[in-house]
């Protein structure tokens, strides 16, 4: 796969690799995706007066999905919640120039954070 | 050690040094048209691809006027099927084949399928064999032809030919074999195997790409498929065209040679492969084989890597040239079917590679692979959650296949 320089540079320097506790009340945990599909994302923002102060994934998937990970969190780190919640699939595709077969990879990391905001919401309400 | 390594001879080989030498005076002076008999430059190619008849023949224990000359594997496995199935179709309109199969043989089988021909796709168990008992039991009265490979492209499992050609031939139905993987490194002999078709292919054997041969069976039984390309009548008009006579010597060559070295390269790369088969299974956790461990090509190792995906690692080791069993490489997003059919999960499937190594591969670029692959697999689990879940002991806890998903064309 011909990809553009930009998914080489996240995929070769993946940015906020890693996982933050989930038992942490402002940690929300967001995954989407399967392992049978080929890719899941597991997105983690740890919340403080709603803004992301801290942000990690660990994702399966190809070139794509790991450079859509790693651009998303740059994108969303020190963002408001209603801030991140602007950022679409289509500008992470169009940042990173995905082939159109590849596409779908930015659509998980929307839904991701969509989750680990619901996530966050749900536990703040408990 | 040139870089990067290649480790894709099943896609397709370099041309050997000595094919290529063998086949460059028929690029320039003696360029005739083999058709052309009345003069020399027509009769000089000709005997040149007459050598080349013979040196296909050999390899296969053939004889010369059974070798028709075509452009590759998929052109020989199209005239077989589609030949046999106009031509014996009045005795019956069954075919017999199976799932592992390249598509060269399924999409044929298809398309036949809507012509009115039926087609029984036989399984395969979970290391990538054949029952032969089930194939005993499909054959029918109707039966024109099965059509068997014999040696999987993907993970290398070894169909047993000789058993099948003998199944064949008592029942009297007409049997296919594509060989493209198997010939030059296996013993292949179409007597003893009962093979009556086959297919096999230049590229893959250190010869050229675009060149390839189809046998078809002279006597005891006779098989004529008819033609698919219509024109001067060349191969008895099996294949119409005027004779790519470089490409064809090339593959004469090449034949030529892999019959005087096969015993001895197959050793040879037997060797590496069981080294890098038992390096990897040694030291990297959930990696496994794909494919039996006995009946295999000596070239070919297919390893399912699991909790990473086949793409990531192939990024991950750019000095390694490798395919992968995965979805997100191929064009069309489908996960290989030849490790679904074996009953791989899709999961599994999208963290398998396929290693294929050859005449030039050495020692040290074994090492250097095992050495690209345990760093690879070891940096895309650092990125997988699913490794995490893993050696946490949790269980998979996903969803089905997202909206999104592969297979999806998503246009927004
Ligand atoms: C088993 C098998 N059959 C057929 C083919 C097609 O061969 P060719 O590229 O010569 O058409 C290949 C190679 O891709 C193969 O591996």
């Amino acid at each position: 796969m011909q990809y553009s320089e930009k998914v080489m540079e996240h995929f070769n320097n993946p940015q906020n690799v890693g996982t933050l506790d989930e038992n942490d009340p402002n940690v929300g945990v967001g995954t989407y995706g399967s392992p049978a599909c080929g890719d899941v994302m597991k997105l983690y923002i740890k919340v403080e007066n709603d803004a992301i102060v801290d942000v990690k994934f660990k994702t399966f998937g190809c070139g794509s999905a790991i450079a859509s990970s790693s651009l998303l969190t740059e994108k969303i780190k020190g963002k408001t919640l209603e801030e991140a919640m602007e950022i679409s699939n289509k500008a992470i595709s169009e940042e990173l120039n995905l082939p159109a077969i590849k596409k779908h990879c930015s659509v998980m990391a929307e839904e991701a954070l969509k989750s680990a905001i619901e996530d966050i919401q749900k536990k703040r309400q408990s | 050690m040139k870089l990067p390594v290649y480790m894709d001879y099943s896609a397709t080989t370099p041309v050997d040094p000595a094919v290529l030498e063998e086949m460059l005076p028929y690029f320039s002076d003696q360029f005739g048209n083999a058709a052309s008999i009345h003069h020399k430059f027509g009769t000089e190619a000709g005997m040149a691809v007459s050598k080349a008849r013979q040196q296909v023949a050999n390899l296969i224990g053939a004889e010369a006027k059974e070798i028709i000359f075509t452009s590759g594997a998929t052109e020989s496995n199209n005239i077989a099927i589609k030949g046999v199935a106009e031509r014996y179709g009045d005795k019956g309109k069954h075919i017999i084949t199976c799932v592992t199969e390249h598509k060269a043989i399924l999409d044929t089988c298809k398309y036949l399928e809507q012509k009115g021909y039926e087609v029984t796709y036989l399984g395969v168990d979970t290391n990538g064999m054949l029952d032969l008992q089930e194939l005993k039991d499909a054959i029918r009265s109707d039966t024109i032809l099965i059509s068997l490979m014999a040696a999987n492209n993907e993970v290398g499992v070894l169909h047993p030919v000789k058993e099948i050609g003998e199944i064949a031939r008592e029942k009297g139905v007409f049997f296919h074999c594509d060989a493209t993987q198997a010939v030059g490194k296996i013993p292949i002999d179409v007597n003893e195997m009962k093979i009556d078709l086959l297919s096999l292919s230049a590229h893959k054997i250190y010869g050229p790409k675009g060149v390839g041969a189809l046998y078809a069976r002279d006597k005891n039984p006779r098989v004529r498929p008819t033609a698919v390309l219509h024109g001067g009548g060349h191969e008895k008009g099996m294949r119409s065209g005027t004779l790519n006579s470089p490409g064809i010597v090339g593959l004469g060559k090449a034949c030529e040679i892999c019959q005087e070295v096969m015993a001895e390269e197959s050793a040879r790369l037997k060797k590496l492969s069981d080294k890098l088969i038992d390096e990897i299974l040694g030291t990297i956790e959930f990696a496994k084989l794909n494919g039996d461990r006995q009946h295999r090509l000596p070239n070919v190792v297919n390893l399912g890597f699991a909790y990473v995906e086949g793409e990531t690692l192939m990024m991950f080791m750019p000095e390694l040239a490798v395919s992968s069993g995965s979805a997100c490489t191929s064009a069309t997003l489908g996960a290989s079917y030849v490790l679904q059919a074996m009953g791989v999960k899709d999961d599994e499937i999208h963290g398998s590679l396929r290693f294929s190594i050859g005449r030039f591969t050495t020692e040290e670029e074994i090492d250097f692979a095992v050495e690209c692959i345990e760093k690879s697999v070891h940096k895309a689990r650092a990125l997988s959650p699913l490794y995490d879940d893993a050696i946490q002991g949790k269980c998979c806890k996903y969803g089905k296949c997202c909206d999104h998903g592969h297979g999806c064309v998503d246009d927004e």
